[in-house]
């Protein structure tokens, strides 16, 4: 199977090839820079590299969040569009499954997260069972606070991944039953060809003008409408 | 250029937009999907859901386009995609699709300036002929550009503040009218009576400039003194008042710049060229000073994909090419610099 694989969904930018199901070339930066930019640039040099023609695709896989709103749609339509033009599947992988891909060899349980601003995380638990990632605890939002007890009522190893560690790294550092380990730098940044191999797992989804990425969170005008119309309710 | 099949796609607001243009001119198609609904109880375009519709839209309406043209994606010869101005993560959702389709299908990718669309929406009407003056109006623009051929804009008179049809949407909520208030105040405008005294912004002798925000400040003040009065002004009467003050400064300054720089040739573009009242004040204008006018059909002086691929049309025969690296620009000038 042939895959091309896409994430945009934080800092990180990754692209991956994979040709007969395995890997054949792989771009990854961690840059503040703009994903519009850079991820078609970066397709055509990876596909290039790989002689790789559009046309000889089976299926584009891409990292459909949560992440960075505007991130997570730059992957998204590209992935969609390019699928949609080529007449393959589309596969989406949740982007904390992606990061947690990373986490495959370790013995315990994988927390992969991203910051989502006024002590909010996106996150999830995932496990690692002879090749098969296994999902232990949903994706979510939630305080980091209050998702680190949560994690510590499982008493077992964690292995904690996120882009954002040292935005978090003190409060980690508090709880002393969790035993909890942060991998090295690369470990931290989520791979295209993590996405990949993931989606070729997966079954190919037949709609794929339906597919659109997974925010786990309102737009916040949508929230605050909610809201209100909730008050008017209990009135 | 007589076969030239350009798909054209538009996201840079609230309308999913993607169309099929034949030789720059004819339209084989083009689809809009509105999302006037789901802003409507915001009271206005919120950025973030504008964006979330967009993706979730944008290949099912690529796909009707195709269809509704009988036309395949190998047969395209270009994808032009909107680039600016306009909300950048909705542009960001059509730039992405085109540069998708241009990667995957082989195709030359064409970046068009929003505005650019709005005047080429005239070429589907009818062929351009030059010079060429238009006056672009709608939620997020108000300019007066001049042309002395294709593809080339000069933009000799823009808003300082407020775009026109934003003041229309400020004035509107003031008056308690729902979005969009624009067409609201127009129909009002029919009933009442321009009876209270408003000003008017020509700004400096020479100047094609706009300004309508204290246009819509002394509206503004007119109702709250009128309330302190314990008075209830005649909704009608403000908005009559209001559009009476907008409609003569736009047809006096694009009247005086037809004079000045010797063009006989108008054209209204953009949403707000729906408008009654400036249409009904324009046409009488022009009958007396002999300039023709062309307005096009509403349907292609609100936001559509149509209008961007018969701009795109033009830059195709020009060689005007982007790259992979093409972006949502929500500040693009009109007048840029080509290199030859
Ligand atoms: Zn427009």
């Amino acid at each position: 199977m042939n895959v091309l694989a896409i994430d945009t969904s934080t800092f990180t930018m990754s692209v991956a090839v994979f040709r007969d199901g395995l890997p054949a070339g792989e771009l990854t930066t961690h840059l503040k820079k703009n994903h519009s930019l850079r991820l078609m640039p970066a397709i055509r040099a990876v596909m290039a590299e790989a002689d790789m023609k559009p046309e000889e695709l089976d299926r584009i896989a891409v990292a459909e969040g949560p992440g960075s709103y505007t991130g997570v749609r730059i992957g998204v339509t590209t992935a969609k569009t390019m699928a949609w033009s080529l007449n393959i599947p589309v596969v989406g992988v949740s982007s904390l499954e992606a990061l947690a891909a990373n986490g495959r060899h370790f013995e315990g349980l994988v927390c992969p997260f991203f910051d989502a601003r006024r002590g909010q995380v996106f996150t999830g638990l995932y496990r690692f069972e002879d090749g098969e990632t296994v999902r232990v605890e949903e994706d979510r939002l939630v305080m980091f606070e209050e998702w680190l007890e949560t994690v510590e009522r499982c008493g077992e190893p964690v292995l904690f991944l996120s882009p954002d560690l040292a935005k978090h790294e003190g409060a980690l550092g508090e709880r002393s039953s969790l035993r909890a380990g942060t991998g090295a730098p690369v470990d931290h940044l989520t791979r295209a060809s993590g996405i990949a191999s993931a989606a070729m797992k997966k079954a190919a989804d037949e709609a794929i003008h339906l597919f659109s990425p997974n925010y786990l969170r309102l737009a916040e005008a949508e929230a605050k409408w909610r809201e209100a119309q909730k008050e008017k309710d209990g009135r | 250029m007589k076969d030239t099949l350009i798909l054209g796609i538009e996201t840079s607001c609230d309308e999913t937009s993607a169309a099929v243009v034949r030789g720059g001119t004819e339209i084989l198609s083009n689809v809009v999907s509105s999302q006037i609904e789901s802003h409507k109880r915001f009271g206005g375009v919120v950025p973030e859901i504008a964006s979330r519709h967009h993706v979730e839209q944008v290949t099912y309406i690529l796909e009707q386009a195709l269809e509704e043209a009988e036309v395949t994606l190998d047969e395209v010869d270009a994808i032009a995609v909107t680039e600016g101005p306009g909300l950048v993560g909705a542009l960001l959702v059509g730039v992405n699709a085109a540069k998708a389709l241009a990667f995957a299908k082989d195709k030359p990718l064409i970046g068009v300036h929003h505005i650019a669309g709005h005047i080429y929406a005239n070429r589907l009407v009818e062929e351009m002929s030059f010079p060429l003056l238009s006056l672009v109006v709608s939620g997020g623009h108000t300019e007066l550009v001049l042309m002395h051929e294709h593809g080339r804009y000069e933009v000799i008179g823009e808003t300082r503040d407020d775009a026109v049809g934003e003041a229309y949407d400020k004035v509107a909520r003031t008056l308690g009218l729902p979005y969009p208030g624009g067409p609201q105040i127009d129909k009002l405008s029919a009933e009442g009576e321009a009876s209270i005294d408003l000003p008017r912004a020509w700004l400096e002798a020479d100047s094609y400039d706009f300004s309508f925000s204290g246009l819509k400040s002394a509206v503004i003040n007119t109702l709250h003194n009128a309330k302190q009065r314990g008075e209830e002004p005649a909704v009608a009467d403000v908005a009559a008042s209001f559009q009476a003050s907008v409609v003569e400064v736009l047809v006096g300054k694009t009247m005086r710049a037809l004079r000045e720089r010797g063009v006989d040739r108008l054209v209204l573009a953009g949403g707000v060229a729906a408008n009654r009242g400036l249409r009904e004040a324009l046409t009488a204008a022009c009958g007396e000073a002999g300039v023709r006018l062309t307005i096009p059909p509403l349907s292609l002086c609100t936001d559509n994909a149509a209008m961007i691929a018969a701009a795109g049309a033009v830059m195709y025969e020009r060689g005007e090419f982007a790259g992979d690296r093409l972006n949502g620009e929500p500040g693009l000038e009109l007048d840029r610099e080509w290199e030859q």
